[in-house]
């Protein structure tokens, strides 16, 4: 029984940090691998939906739907700010890592200001389980499922749909897609939509377990930063390993000698592996099969 | 005798020469009298200005070192570094450590300096060499250096224990370091110790004069016309049989070399460093001076960082929260507009207004 409990309290360990790797680099890992750019305002659209989704459920909206409430907003914010600032950079890939960096400090500054430095959280729901004498959180196991959840609704979405057809289209042969009659100005505007909504849901499913305040995104920033770079380009080859693999390595590190070096094991990972395999798992993966 | 005695005249001639070239605007005499003129200005400001404005003064000139290297890196190099503040946090925790274990006699201090911007510059060239030698490009440097310098605030803002002291020093989490002694020149009868105020300025600004000749001359050099070449077409430079990944590495070593300088003389200056030094924002000053200076330009560069430096330090007055607000509207306007930066378009304009009036 001792053993059973040991076991289940590192897979809960290492489930939590992989639904968090998961969820908070999802928006990210989509802009980067369709469009090539790096959104330094990743973490602004998760606070963005974190926010949403914490009024709309004080304001009695049903905690699923004040997350989807969060993600939409987030989604729609995302596409005013590619069809005002990002459309012009494509050609340009550190400008647009510059741009959205300079919209990330604008966001936070702004909320800050307008908001004040925090606001009243929603306390997390679903309350706790008891297995072998310690309590566990239900809510971080649905979150668990949700990271599995959210993984599969993208492949379906990019693998078996019309939209993710025509979007890996676009990615591949712009020149060809329009060619071929798809509006690629929209579909790049979508699919940046599409990250930013993601990392809005990121916000939403995070926002109970938080303290809400105008720089959490940036406690996710480095881990979904950190995965994208281990993982490479594709999100499904790249990032939900690399999420796997770090998620060991981290709760490993924190069980046995606490947080910081979780955090620092996470660190010479990257350097490690950007030294060892610099297109990332993904560009590993896809380079041995081929 | 002559004939090695006008070939060193020749050499050191033409290494004076390099302080114009194909990399970097201004050139002439109007140009140079122009240096000179602002060179002097600068050295009779304390004349009419009180210790309090000098000692600020002070202050503008140790970010200019972090801005001129970020410039090497990212403008000439094509390398866009978000780190330099890890480089700036790490050597001004070294300067902190060294000098709290040393002692301020024997002009100790200066040595401490010395060893702390060693021990930064040798960290850019780890960090260096395993994104440039495991060929990490473009946005992924990025993220890189950005993740060392978050890293390294979140390390050292749990050291709040007394477990964390090297030797006499106690690195104090959150809070950071303080109480190390300012650079303290040991002289005839009595040490000279630099406290904010015209010693510290004059050291400081001659700091500035020397570095930016120097770089001038650097980048004028084979190395600064290699390290152009690799950011315009790193394959033609690989393939006319140059190592690409030296050089950057080696560039982007020297850029942290010069961060480190800035952070140790940041410690010296204001005698404390924390870790809030390698955060996000502080990473985000660097970024934000040198793109909207121009970062393909030394003096734009330079001029750039002071301007924006002086005019957000006008703006706290009115109110330091907005301060952020206009920083990332300056860097999205930059980016927008005019992404060569706004100082190098000024100067363009200038110079064809100036060449306009000569013919």
């Amino acid at each position: 029984m001792a053993l059973f409990q040991s076991v289940f309290a590192m897979l809960y360990q290492f489930g939590d940090t992989f639904a968090f790797l998961v969820i908070s680099c999802a928006g990210l890992a989509v802009i980067f691998g369709m469009m090539g750019v790096i959104n330094l305002a990743h973490g602004e659209f998760i606070m963005c939906g974190a926010y949403v989704t914490a009024s709309a459920a004080r304001g009695g909206l049903p905690l699923p739907l004040a997350i989807l409430t969060g993600a939409l907003v987030a989604g729609a914010v995302g596409m005013v700010v590619e069809r005002l600032v990002i459309r012009h950079l494509y050609q340009r890939p550190l400008d647009s890592i510059i741009a959205t960096w300079g919209i990330s400090l604008i966001a936070t500054q702004g909320v800050l200001i307008v908001l004040g430095s925090t606001m009243q959280g929603i306390g997390t729901p679903l309350g706790s389980i008891d297995v072998g004498g310690r309590s566990y959180s239900l809510y971080r196991l649905v979150l668990m499922a949700c990271a599995l959840g959210l993984l599969g609704g993208l492949y379906l979405l990019f693998y078996h749909s019309r939209f993710g057809v025509i979007a890996r289209a676009t990615i591949q042969k712009p020149q060809m897609a329009y060619a071929l009659g798809v509006n690629t100005g929209r579909m790049y505007g979508l699919t940046f939509g599409l990250g930013a909504a993601l990392a809005g849901l990121a916000g939403g499913l995070y926002a109970p377990t938080m303290t809400m305040v105008p720089t959490m995104g940036a406690t996710f920033i480095v881990e979904s930063f950190v995965t994208v770079v281990v993982g490479g380009a594709d999100i499904f080859v790249g990032a939900a390993p690399a999420a796997a693999i770090l998620a060991l390595i981290k709760a490993g590190l924190t069980a046995w000698y606490g947080q910081l070096f979780g955090q620092i094991g996470l660190l010479v990972t990257v350097i490690l592996v950007i030294r060892i395999l610099p297109g990332g798992l993904s560009g590993w993966l896809k380079g041995t099969t081929r | 005798m002559t004939i090695s005695k006008t070939s060193s005249g020749s050499r050191a001639r033409t290494f004076l020469t390099r302080l114009e070239g194909p990399q970097t605007m201004g050139r002439g005499p109007a140009f140079w009298i122009a240096v000179t003129v602002a060179a002097a200005a600068a050295a009779a400001y304390p004349l009419i200005a009180d210790a309090w404005t000098v000692g600020n003064a002070a202050y503008f000139l140790i970010w200019t070192f972090m801005a001129m290297g970020l410039s090497v890196i990212w403008g000439y190099a094509g390398v866009l570094s978000f780190g330099q503040t890890a480089f700036f946090g790490l050597a001004g925790y070294a300067y902190g450590v060294i000098t709290l274990n040393l002692g301020a006699a024997y002009g100790l201090t200066i040595l401490a300096l010395v060893l702390a911007v060693v021990i930064g510059g040798l960290f850019a060239l780890v960090i260096g060499y395993f994104m440039f030698y495991g060929r990490i490009q473009g946005v992924f440097i990025g993220i890189v250096t950005l993740s060392v310098t978050l890293v390294l605030e979140t390390f050292m803002a749990q050291t709040a224990g007394p477990q964390w002291r090297i030797g006499e020093a106690r690195l104090n989490g959150f809070n950071g370091m303080s109480g190390m002694p300012p650079l303290t020149l040991p002289w005839f009868g009595g040490d000279i110790v630099l406290y904010p105020g015209p010693s510290l300025y004059y050291l400081l600004l001659g700091l500035v004069v020397v570095s930016y000749l120097g770089l001038r001359i650097m980048l004028n050099s084979r190395f600064g016309n290699v390290l152009v070449a690799i950011r315009e077409n790193p394959h033609r430079v690989a393939m006319l049989g140059y190592d690409v990944r030296l050089y950057q590495t080696l560039a982007f070593a020297i850029g942290g070399a010069f961060a480190a300088l800035s952070g140790a003389l940041y410690t010296a200056w204001g005698q404390y460093i924390t870790p809030s030094s390698m955060g996000l924002t502080s990473a985000a000053l660097p970024i934000v001076w040198v793109a909207v200076g121009g970062r393909r330009d030394i003096t734009a560069t330079l001029i750039g960082t002071i301007i924006v430096l002086a005019g957000f330090q006008m703006l706290t007055i009115y109110g330091s929260q907005y301060a952020l607000i206009v920083m990332g509207g300056l860097l999205l306007v930059t980016v927008l507009v005019a992404p060569q930066g706004l100082v190098v378009g000024a100067m363009t304009l200038l110079g064809r207004i100036f060449r306009r009036g000569k013919s």
